[in-house]
């Protein structure tokens, strides 16, 4: 059976284009990640920082923080997530597509702004604890797990589980022992994105967590930039590259990719029994409500004026919306976005493929696209601006930096949505279809396309979602032109004055909308995936 | 196949996005007449058009080019130094002065406008390495209906905050990642001295200090007096910020909710600086020039909330009425800061951030 061919091995169809999938990301990733990187090192790293910084107590105090809160955020965010992701995956319910939209909107929004209105919503007690931050790690990441897991929970045919419910297991054993080992190369992969963007965690850090609280990531940053100390910011800065790279290298070889033998997209159903719709209903409600009353919370702030004693209500904020600066931040943001969408989606197709295409040759490029999570963006930011800094390659205050950075940030995210749909598309179709006389072209639109345009919707949203809400490799490049929406935000948030923050907050549920839109136009072009 | 339409208008709408961005931005490469580029950081926020006159007057373009706060541009300007992003540098304050200096980032000039500024300004740039543009004093605010309504009396001086009836009512931004945190752990060095700042520390802390990341958390999210929802009502922020409040608020108010303790105040200076590499110095000369100008400084009061650096510059009426300049506001010596920030910053975590 064809099935059976080797994953290692190139593909029997495809394998002779998948030759040339490897120069874009390549070049990609030496121009963006590897130069940069590797200059920054060049310039600043020596044997006595690395002393210096490892003898300092609070560094050593950092770098324990970071490793539990960071593990204690992953299994928060699953366990969250978890039921979220059943629901959505396995039924089609009213309301569905606006939830699957809803869950992405945290990981969008700015984090300093988002920050503040999560605080709201803790009782005073847990401000500035590990806990609210553990949380609010939780609050962001959720739509990681509901896209990554939940793409692969789309596929799994719940006949499986009824067989083994049949058979009389529980629903929790069937769970347990069939569809849980199924979903496993997905639950891990999220785990480890999860982990790494908790490992890694600047703003929500420094908003929610606190001064004392401080990671790696922050400790690097207040070194680097706040303090000048660069030695013992580099010093530190590799340290986390080397950490994070060994646990990924090791991981990924307990885990070596096993393509599951694809059982096709299954249509959605309908929750039938009074049962199903409790569990339906009751876990949708649940995860809208946490989801979305922070979000609730930013429009109150708005509207909200504080009069001595009581509060009253004007909308004369949303008057700054239509101002030309806004529009033109709004333009911008959604420009960046675009740009850095194609460029994301297109090349992280362009790994996947080679990676499911090409031989082992090309296993490679998995591993070295998830890099960019590993390095620390102030890093990534300062080599930028160090490398391209000669003429004719003085790119440094070129627009086009901004989104080459935001792809280099969704990139690692992009390929871990597509990689697997790719990798479980039955060769038998393939080899059908190939048999009946297509050639290789018409094979890959026919067969693959369908299955494969899907995923990269999700891809793409996730992308999109990435760019509009970062703040934290670009706040260092330097900005020609307008500013994006989150720097506006920021910065009208940073002046005393009721007027502004009504105005600021008026910003962020424009930032809201926009990228909800923009998700739900990503999410409609998405194909129902029904099989024929 | 109206798939396909679809997907294909996108590609369209975004390509015409991606090609448009490009050139606008590609325009200033052009032959004919100079553009300067001024680095600013990201509070950089002059009224529109106002560098109209300068362009009509030398013929001389100026693009704006932002790049993060005041850290992150010394940052990045030490990096580049002798090769600069730009050929005008806005926003390097005294904190961090030193810094720049120590990397040679600057080339020096020395504008006529000096003449009318105070030798105060000067002080810390015998070389003339930059030039003053404006100035600000971060101070202790409070929130004065809290104070008329608990009948105490607000803290008045820095010593008066470890005082019991204060306890559990000051917050302040990070000394570490905030510069009003900063300039205040200068203001109390400058008050104890170098070997008494940090008992006056420990009293803080065991007096229920709290310290929060950045200015605009510390304003905006924990202290009273302003419209966020905070129980705290002592806060560190600047002398400008009552009538910012003034100016902000709407409905119009006569009378500003907050007030300054003036004993409390440090001064912060912001220069401007030519970058040493620029293309442009003599141009760069002239731009320096203007940036102490009394047209751009005039406009500085209501756009930035800071005061100009040049003496007879306008004061706005709000200014004047709401605005504290304190007499004696507490200074360090550029030297001083430069030789123990390091080490302050880390003895400064080790007592207060726990």
């Amino acid at each position: 059976m064809a099935q059976e061919t080797s994953f290692l091995s190139a593909h029997p169809i495809y394998g002779q284009s998948a030759r040339w999938l490897w120069i874009a990301p390549t070049a990609f990733f030496i121009f963006m990640l590897v130069l940069p990187t590797s200059q920054i090192i060049k310039h600043g790293v020596t044997l006595d920082g690395f002393f210096h910084v490892l003898s300092n107590p609070s560094v050593r105090k950092a770098l324990w923080f970071t490793l539990w809160q960071s593990i204690a955020s992953t299994a928060l965010t699953v366990i969250l997530a978890l039921p979220a992701t059943y629901v959505l995956s396995r039924f089609r319910f009213t309301g569905s597509r606006a939830l699957h939209t809803l869950i992405t909107v945290p990981f969008l929004l700015p984090t300093v702004v988002v920050g503040a209105a999560f605080l709201a919503f803790l009782p005073s007690s847990l401000h500035y604890t590990a806990i609210a931050l553990i949380i609010a790690h939780a609050y962001f990441n959720l739509t990681v797990v509901v896209r990554i897991v939940g793409a692969r929970w789309e596929q799994l045919h719940p006949g499986v589980e009824q067989v083994a419910r049949t058979l009389g297991a529980s629903p929790l054993v069937a769970f347990r022992t069939v569809t849980l080992p199924l979903l496993r190369t997905a639950l891990t992969t999220s785990c480890a994105v999860i982990g790494l963007f908790a490992f890694t965690s600047y703003g929500i850090v420094r908003t929610i967590g606190g001064p004392s609280r401080s990671t790696i990531e922050t400790e690097i940053y207040t070194r680097g930039v706040l303090i000048g100390d660069m030695p013992g910011a580099l010093a530190l800065s590799v340290l986390q590259m080397i950490c994070l790279t060994t646990v990924l290298w090791w991981w990924a070889k307990r885990h070596p990719h096993k393509p599951i033998k694809a059982l096709l997209n299954v249509e959605r159903t309908t929750p039938s029994t009074s049962r199903q719709r409790v569990l339906v209903y009751g876990t949708a409600l649940v995860t809208a409500v946490f989801v979305a009353a922070p979000l609730i919370a930013l429009f109150w702030r708005s509207i909200e004026r504080d009069a001595p004693g009581s509060s009253t209500f004007t909308f004369s904020g949303w008057s700054a919306v239509t101002s030309d600066v806004t529009l033109s931040s709004i333009t911008t943001s959604i420009q960046f976005a675009l740009c850095s969408t194609v460029i994301a989606t297109v090349l992280g197709l362009c790994v996947a493929l080679g990676v499911a295409y090409g031989s082992r040759r090309y296993i490679w490029l998995e591993r070295i696209s998830i890099l960019p999570l590993t390095v620390s963006a102030v890093t990534i930011g300062l080599g930028i601006l160090i490398t391209f800094d000669t003429p004719p390659y003085d790119f440094r205050s070129s627009w086009i930096i901004t989104p080459l950075a935001h792809s280099l940030v969704a990139l690692p995210l992009v390929v871990r949505i597509l990689l697997p749909v790719v990798q479980q598309i039955p060769t038998g179709l393939q080899s059908v279809a190939s048999t009946l006389g297509a050639s290789p072209l018409q094979t890959w639109l026919t067969v693959d396309r369908p299955l494969i345009a899907r995923a990269c919707g999700a891809a793409a949203a996730i992308s999109f979602a990435i760019s509009v809400g970062e703040f934290g490799a670009t706040s260092f490049l330097t900005r020609r032109g307008s500013e994006t929406l989150p720097v506006t935000i920021a910065r009208l948030l940073s002046r005393p004055g009721d007027a502004l923050r009504n105005q600021a907050y008026a910003l962020c549920v424009v930032l809201v909308v926009v990228s909800v839109i923009a998700i739900f136009i990503v999410d409609l072009l998405r194909p129902n995936g029904k099989v024929n | 196949m109206k798939k396909y339409l679809v997907a294909l208008g996108t590609l369209a709408i975004l390509a015409s996005g991606c090609s448009s961005s490009q050139t606008t931005s590609s325009t200033r490469s052009t032959d004919g007449p100079i553009t300067l580029t001024l680095l600013a950081h990201d509070s950089f926020t002059p009224s529109p058009g106002i560098f109209d006159a300068f362009t009509a007057a030398t013929g001389i373009a100026v693009e704006v080019v932002q790049g993060g706060d005041a850290g992150q541009l010394v940052t990045k300007a030490v990096l580049t130094s002798g090769n600069p992003e730009g050929d005008v540098l806005w926003g390097v304050d005294n904190t961090l002065l030193s810094r720049a200096l120590e990397a040679n980032v600057f080339s020096a000039y020395e504008t006529p406008n000096t003449a009318s500024m105070d030798a105060a300004l000067l002080h810390d740039i015998p070389g003339h390495e930059v030039t003053p543009v404006d100035s600000g004093d971060v101070c202790i605010n409070y929130d004065i209906a809290w104070f008329t309504s608990h009948n105490i009396a607000p803290p008045l001086t820095l010593d008066a905050l470890t005082n019991k009836q204060y306890a559990n009512l000051l917050v302040v931004p990070s000394a570490l990642s905030s510069s009003p945190g900063l300039a205040f752990l200068m203001a109390t060095i400058a008050e104890f001295g170098t070997d008494g700042w940090q008992s006056y520390w420990k009293s803080l802390r065991d007096n229920g200090v709290m310290v929060v990341d950045g200015w605009t958390q510390a304003y905006n999210t924990e202290f009273s007096g302003a419209a966020g929802k905070g129980d705290r009502p002592i806060v560190v922020s600047y002398s400008s910020s009552p009538p910012a409040e003034v100016i902000f608020a709407d409905p119009p108010v006569d009378v500003a909710p907050t007030a300054v303790s003036s004993l409390t105040c440090f001064e912060q200076i912001e220069y401007a600086g030519i970058l040493r590499g620029t293309q442009h110095e003599a141009e760069a000369k002239l731009l320096i020039d203007y940036l102490t100008d009394l047209t751009f400084q005039n406009d500085l009061p209501l756009t930035q909330f800071v005061f100009p650096a040049r003496n007879g510059a306008i004061l706005p009426d709000a200014f004047t009425k709401y605005a504290l300049r304190p007499e004696n506001p507490l200074r360090l010596e550029a030297n001083v800061i430069a030789t123990n920030r390091t080490s302050w910053l880390d003895e400064w975590s080790a007592i207060v951030l726990k």
